[in-house]
């Protein structure tokens, strides 16, 4: 075990894939010699070779396309998108063609390509490096997509994405890369290595791609959230002295219903949370799985606590991302309705 | 009312319209021997003329000639003859099921047969090609089983792919045939992936990729040209120029010049080629294949050719443009010129040649009674239902479990 931020995890998860297998390697704007400019691919070019830790043009249609041409071709490439606000130029090449590769072509070709990308606010970075288009991809069928909110997730969930045969969605917070984030951005800024899922083993390990955890158990009311705000939503919960479950989710695609599901038929009550624009967003979806699986176990509306419907604001970020406050009026609303 | 626009927007213009008399005077046709061949591994720059130039090796007179002359045996010649041939048969034959309504849709290659039926047998076997829907050649030079081709138009229940695709998208992963996608391009730049990872792995199996005149103008095109530059990838990309995508004069993506200038900007070799010349496009790819082995990167080639046929079952050329134009193309019939060629040198003959166009026709008939026997698209018999949910991933998952079991025993 040893003290790791999420980029030291990810690191980690790719020097040993990497290591393990000739065929891995990892491909991207400035991540090559340089290590990626949030450092994730760090070393690996001066350890595995320039041909293993590819600079690539800044075009992320080709990057992609190239990707798939090379998983065809029996390579397992890890792409990096500098941010999740540039992937889509790839997206007519993720939609297209990785996702339905294996389906159309009866079986014949596919490509086990993994796309990091970071994304996600909270970084003053307004609308070009905030965004968090997960659930644009949730929607499309033959995509894996995930999401950690922690270290020891982030190393065990991309062995997995890399060993995967089919395309994952690897979506990485950036907002708590160096620290748990939660929510109050007037704080300092804490760092991994008081948290316990900081703690991560230097060696292999894999956290199966599909699987939700709860984060903490509950009696109440189910919080669904994943990446930066399950640290938002638990801050809420614990201020708020509310019994809830909270469960991270991990993998949006396949989804862990059995685990929702669970608990909501325990708590009869569920408030589902992401930074993600609202209409449309992957929340109305677990909301509607919910409703489906736990109609007669409910005992309020379903809430939901996501950004708003505008472009991710520069000067009114704080308005916009979730915060604590209205995580805790969902929670509150939820338990009024006996 | 409000005031017309003196418009001064350029407009580019299909050379001829309907009501129009094709005259193709205007093109520049070189002869054979005004082409020098080049060392394979020559700096782009010093052959920048060739992006503007045309290479032809068969002369008006059927003799082959220059220094692009690739010298094939007379049975190397007669199997491509036969194969486009056959390639002809076929897309004949498919047509007119199309037209008596056992096809969905169908698509012809007629003119282009020279392109891809030349340049598969200028390639390894096991390089891997990435073409669009026009390069069925491709197949038959490769040997793919006519039936099993059939099958896939009708999505029927011996279709490879499982009822999933249009007629035409052809995939066949033994024979290095890449999953043809409906997207235009998308292809382009993974052939230029996939001969980066052969280059990779040390091995030397090269790339092909094709794209149609108008499918230049996406951006994947120019990925692809950037990307194989930037690595040096061993691919040949292709671009198919007959001239029409679908209604669209090939101008509106040509930008006033040849399409073959466009990877000069890359420092990538760009050749133009006489597209219904067999013997020069073999010579070309040759050439490109050459290059890309011994590690001098990618060529850009532009096939110049006429789309003889329409666009598609789907399309009526007449309406846009002059139906004399294939006709008076002046580049001729690459069959016809082949099949000239080889009579020319005493090894072909008329009868020969009608001997074979029977046979055929007989065999591609044959063929279609077979395929039909595993069944039709309206009719049946397909896969079963539930592989429709097969492949979506490797393994099925949960809620695709659960979709599947609802859509064969109803809800829940
Ligand atoms: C991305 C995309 N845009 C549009 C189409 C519709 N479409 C199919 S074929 C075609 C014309 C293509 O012309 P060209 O590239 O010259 O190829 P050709 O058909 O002449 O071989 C168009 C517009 C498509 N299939 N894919
Ligand atoms: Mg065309």
């Amino acid at each position: 075990m040893s003290k790791m931020n999420m980029v030291q995890a990810i690191n980690s998860a790719l020097d040993i894939k990497m290591s393990q297998d000739p065929c891995v390697l990892v491909m991207g704007e400035d991540v090559g010699f340089f290590g990626g400019v949030f450092r994730c691919t760090e070393g690996l070019y001066q350890k595995h070779g320039p041909h293993r830790s590819l600079d690539m043009p800044i075009a992320e249609g080709g990057i992609i396309a190239t990707a798939i041409g090379m998983g065809v071709n029996g390579l397992r490439p890890v792409v990096e998108i500098q941010f999740a606000d540039y992937i889509y130029p790839a997206f007519d090449q993720i939609v297209s063609e990785l996702a339905r590769l294996r389906h159309r072509s009866g079986g014949e070709f596919w490509a086990p390509v993994t796309i990091r990308t970071p994304c996600g606010g909270g970084i003053r970075g307004g609308q070009t490096h905030s965004q968090s288009p997960e659930g644009i991809f949730t929607h499309v069928c033959g995509l894996k997509t995930v999401m950690p909110s922690n270290p020891y997730d982030a190393k065990g969930l991309l062995i997995s994405a890399i060993e995967d045969d089919d395309p994952v969605l690897f979506f990485e917070p950036k907002r708590i890369y160096n620290g748990p984030f939660d929510g109050d951005h007037n704080k300092p800024s804490v760092s991994w290595a008081n948290h316990p899922l900081g703690e991560v083993p230097e060696e292999h390990y894999s956290i199966p791609i599909g699987q939700a955890t709860i984060s903490q158990a509950g009696n109440d009311v189910t919080v669904l959230a994943y990446g930066t705000m399950v640290h938002v939503a638990a801050a809420a919960i614990k201020q708020s002295g509310i019994d809830a479950e909270l469960i991270d989710l991990r993998s949006l695609v396949p989804l862990d219903l059995n685990t929702i599901a669970n608990s909501v038929k325990k708590t009869g009550r569920c408030v589902v949370i992401h930074e993600a624009t609202r209409t449309g967003g992957y929340g109305a979806e677990l909301v509607a799985e919910v409703q489906e699986e736990c109609f007669w176990h409910l005992l309020a509306p379903i809430e939901r606590v996501t950004g708003w419907d505008t472009p991710y604001p520069h000067a009114f970020e704080w308005e916009y991302f979730p915060s604590q406050e209205r995580i805790i009026e969902a929670l509150q609303r939820t338990l009024e309705n006996r | 009312m409000a005031q017309e626009f003196t418009s001064r927007l350029h407009i580019p213009k299909a050379p001829f319209r309907p009501d129009e008399e094709p005259d193709f005077s205007y093109l520049d046709i070189p002869s054979p021997e005004s082409s020098s061949k080049p060392e394979p591994l020559i700096d782009p720059n010093a052959i920048r003329h060739m992006a503007y130039g045309l290479v032809r090796v068969l002369d008006d007179d059927h003799k082959a000639k220059g220094e692009w002359h690739p010298q094939l045996s007379a049975d190397k010649l007669r199997f491509g003859l036969k194969k486009m041939m056959h390639v002809r048969a076929f897309d004949d034959r498919m047509f007119a099921m199309q037209r008596q309504g056992k096809l969905c849709f169908y698509l012809k290659c007629t003119g282009e047969e020279a392109v891809a039926v030349a340049q598969a047998m200028a390639l390894d076997q096991q390089d891997m090609c990435f073409p669009t829907y026009r390069q069925q050649g491709l197949l038959f030079a490769r040997g793919y089983p006519v039936v099993d081709m059939m099958c896939q138009c009708l999505s029927n229940s011996r279709d490879n792919l499982k009822g999933r695709q249009l007629p035409v998208l052809y995939s066949w992963k033994e024979g290095g045939f890449f999953t043809v996608s409906g997207n235009l391009a998308t292809q382009y730049c993974q052939a230029v992936g996939w001969a980066m990872a052969s280059a990779y792995k040390g091995e030397d199996h090269i790339a092909a990729a094709w794209v149609g005149d108008g499918s230049t103008a996406e951006a994947d095109v120019y990925h692809a040209l950037q990307f194989s530059s930037t690595y040096q990838a061993p691919v040949i990309l292709n671009v198919v120029n007959n001239q029409w995508a679908i209604s669209t004069p090939q101008s509106f993506a040509s930008a006033g010049t040849t399409f073959a200038a466009r990877s000069l900007g890359f420092h990538i070799p760009g050749i133009r080629v006489d597209g219904n010349d067999f013997l020069a496009v073999y010579a070309v790819t040759q050439w490109a294949a050459q290059r890309a082995r011994n590690g001098g990167g990618p060529t850009f080639i532009e096939l110049f050719t006429y789309r003889v046929a329409s666009h598609s079952t789907s399309d009526n050329p007449d309406a846009y443009r002059s139906p004399k134009e294939a006709e008076l193309w002046p580049l001729g019939d690459p069959i016809t010129r082949l099949k000239n060629h080889l009579i020319s040198l005493g090894e072909w003959s008329e009868e020969q040649h009608l001997a074979l166009q029977q046979e055929l026709k007989e065999s591609v008939t044959a063929d279609w009674q077979e395929a039909l026997s595993y069944g039709s698209l309206e009719e049946g018999p397909h896969w079963p239902l539930s592989s429709m949910f097969d492949d979506v991933f490797k393994e099925l998952p949960q809620h695709l479990q659960i979709q599947r079991q609802k859509m064969e025993h109803g809800h829940e």
